[in-house]
């Protein structure tokens, strides 16, 4: 029995923003469905009532005195801009407005 | 010249200059670590100059610190002002960091020179240093195999003798296996050890910096000088960086050695791999420790939780990578989404997608608690066997990876295979503790590592069992014959 359809692939693939072609629609399928049944040995074992660990090092978060320092500048945060207005990140068009 | 110490013994007599070391270190790296696959970018111009700075200040006696002087590589996923990371991605290809990383900082600090960036796999994500827009790293024991990965070409260059140290960074083994693979020393620091600010992230809950080295004594001098605590990553530990050359006393006597029965399973490794553990076990064990029996019973779980785990965080941490602000943007999008979705379909290689996809869906609606949580309990299992180990003994030892070098190619079309090598050393980082790999004899002419793993905070117990092998053993000073590589490789790259 298979773990994950193609049609699971495929949605998975939307939320993450992927376009896949037939081909590795086929072999994604394929590889995601024998890695899920290897991680289906997890469910032989009693969890209940164990706590989830996020992080290995318990970790608090951590506070430093708030002041003023030097942020990066903008000309150098633009350089590897794929595209730039002024000081701006430039990307296609996200609302149809005036001036079309 | 090869090796760290006989680098430092070298500048401190002034046997030779900074400079001269860069330039033969650059020579090196242009032919072997070139040919191997194993260097990717160098910054001769750059790193000559500083190594003349470095030189007023060994003459001047001056010396910032044991390092001084001394040159090294980044892994190409540890960004330094000006400089490019692309992490083997071609999502990253056009990137130059426009903030210098801890790392880079820190060596430099310390009178260090960066020569350049090592192979590794895409963003960090496989085994054997195949997955790169660079092509494969050769092993320098035998270029018809890997290196391991995913700090492959860092392994590959301190194996070849092309630098004294390299850093690596490890996610799942990912500075140990090659390291093992290579005949090399890899750490794998606790947890928050070593800041991570300016490591291009993979999965933040497990990714940790090391250095990789010939031996445990210089290990100790690079760890020294890249920990300590960094308030730029909010999971740096409080500590300040320990002193770790002072414990390399020789002395094992009454140290108790665990060995997990779950990591002596017949079948599981390689009998010849197994051997040459086991008489490195022994050889501790006549230096004056003592073996213990222990167990960590999760252990067969453990790499179904860390790829649940890991690949999850991955998912997040790279949907950064949109084409809006760096890296790659495809070309001739109409709109945002198309945006998104071309620039990261086209710029990321198969792993990753595949690795993207399965963290996707194991925190997706109806999936979460069924595989994320159950890992992330299955994760508390993992980490109370390893405190449960460490009350009867102090540090616990096993085989690094199951085999040797595996072939180039061997592995590459079947994911589930690949990650199975992981189980010896995707624990250290579920768990966040401190592990090294040193080499303990051959198979077949191949490398074999040792792992040795101990509790949080431990790096100097297990660097000093670690120096203590070494002095008892010649394995680190062994090199791979590089005569005629380079017609070899030549060969290998025409028949594929």
């Amino acid at each position: 029995m298979s773990r994950i359809s193609p049609e699971d692939v495929k949605r998975t693939a939307a939320l993450a923003r992927l376009s896949l072609s037939d081909d590795e629609m086929e072999s994604m399928t394929r590889d995601l469905d024998r890695i899920l049944e290897h991680a289906d040995q997890l469910k032989a074992l009693d969890t209940e009532g164990i706590e989830p660990t996020a992080h290995a090092i318990p970790l608090r978060t951590p506070l430093r005195v708030d002041r003023a320092a030097p942020a990066i500048d903008p000309e150098q945060a633009l350089l590897n801009a794929p595209l730039r207005e002024g000081t701006a990140f430039a990307v296609p068009k996200v609302i149809d407005g005036e001036g079309e | 010249m090869d090796s760290l110490t006989s680098q430092r013994a070298g500048l401190e007599s002034g046997e030779f200059s900074s400079v001269e070391l860069v330039e033969a270190t650059l020579s090196r790296a242009e032919a072997e670590g070139r040919t191997l696959g194993a260097v990717v970018g160098l910054r001769g111009e750059s790193a000559l100059s500083e190594a003349a700075a470095s030189d007023s200040r060994l003459r001047a006696g001056e010396a910032r610190s044991p390092l001084e002087g001394t040159p090294f590589l980044l892994k190409d996923n540890m960004v330094m002002q000006g400089e490019p990371t692309t992490c083997a991605s071609k999502i990253l290809e056009p990137f130059i960091s426009p903030y210098e990383g801890a790392m880079a900082e820190k060596l430099r600090a310390a009178g260090a020179i960066v020569i350049g960036r090592t192979n590794m796999d895409e963003f960090a994500m496989g085994s054997s240093t195949e997955n790169s827009i660079f092509g494969p790293s050769h092993n320098p024991w035998d270029p018809t195999r890997t290196c391991g990965g995913s700090s492959g070409g860092a392994a590959a260059v301190v194996a070849a003798g092309v630098t004294g140290y390299a850093l690596g960074s490890d996610t799942g083994g990912s500075i140990r296996q090659p390291a093992s693979f290579c005949g090399v020393v890899g750490m794998k620091p606790t947890y928050g050890r070593v800041s991570r600010f300016g490591l291009v992230a993979f999965a933040s809950s497990l990714d940790q910096i090391g250095p990789m080295t010939r031996t445990a004594r210089e290990c100790a001098w690079v760890l020294e000088a890249i920990s300590g605590h960094d308030e730029r990553d909010s999971t740096s530990i409080p500590e300040p960086a320990p002193r770790l050359e002072s414990a390399l006393d020789g002395d094992v006597s009454g140290l108790r050695i665990g060995l997990p029965k779950e990591y002596f399973v017949e079948g599981g490794t390689d009998p010849e791999v197994l051997a040459r553990v086991h008489a490195g076990i022994k050889e501790l064990e006549s230096a004056g420790a003592k073996i213990v029996e222990v167990s960590l019973p999760h252990t067969e779980y453990v790499v179904a939780t860390y790829y649940l785990v890991a690949t999850a965080e991955a998912s997040s941490n790279l949907a950064r990578y949109d084409g809006a602000r760096y890296g790659r943007r495809a070309e001739g999008v109409q709109d945002l989404d198309e945006m998104y979705r071309r620039s990261r379909s086209e710029g990321f290689g198969d792993e990753v997608k595949r690795r993207i996809l399965l963290g996707t869906y194991v925190l997706s609606a109806g999936y979460f608690d069924a595989y994320y949580r159950k890992a992330q309990q299955v994760r508390t299992l993992v980490r109370n066997d390893f405190q449960k180990a460490f009350d009867t003994c102090d540090l616990i030892a096993g085989p690094t990876y199951p085999e040797t070098a595996f072939g180039l190619g061997a592995k590459v079309d079947d994911p589930v295979s690949m990650y199975l090598g992981d189980i010896f050393t995707v624990s250290a980082n579920l768990a966040g503790l401190p592990a090294i790999s040193i080499p303990c004899g051959f198979a077949e002419g191949r490398p074999v590592g040792l792992q040795l793993l101990g509790p949080a905070l431990g790096e100097a117990g297990l660097l000093r069992a670690a120096d203590a092998f070494q002095r008892r053993t010649d394995f680190h000073e062994k090199r791979p014959v590089l005569d005629g590589i380079s017609e070899r490789i030549q060969e290998l790259e025409k028949a594929r």
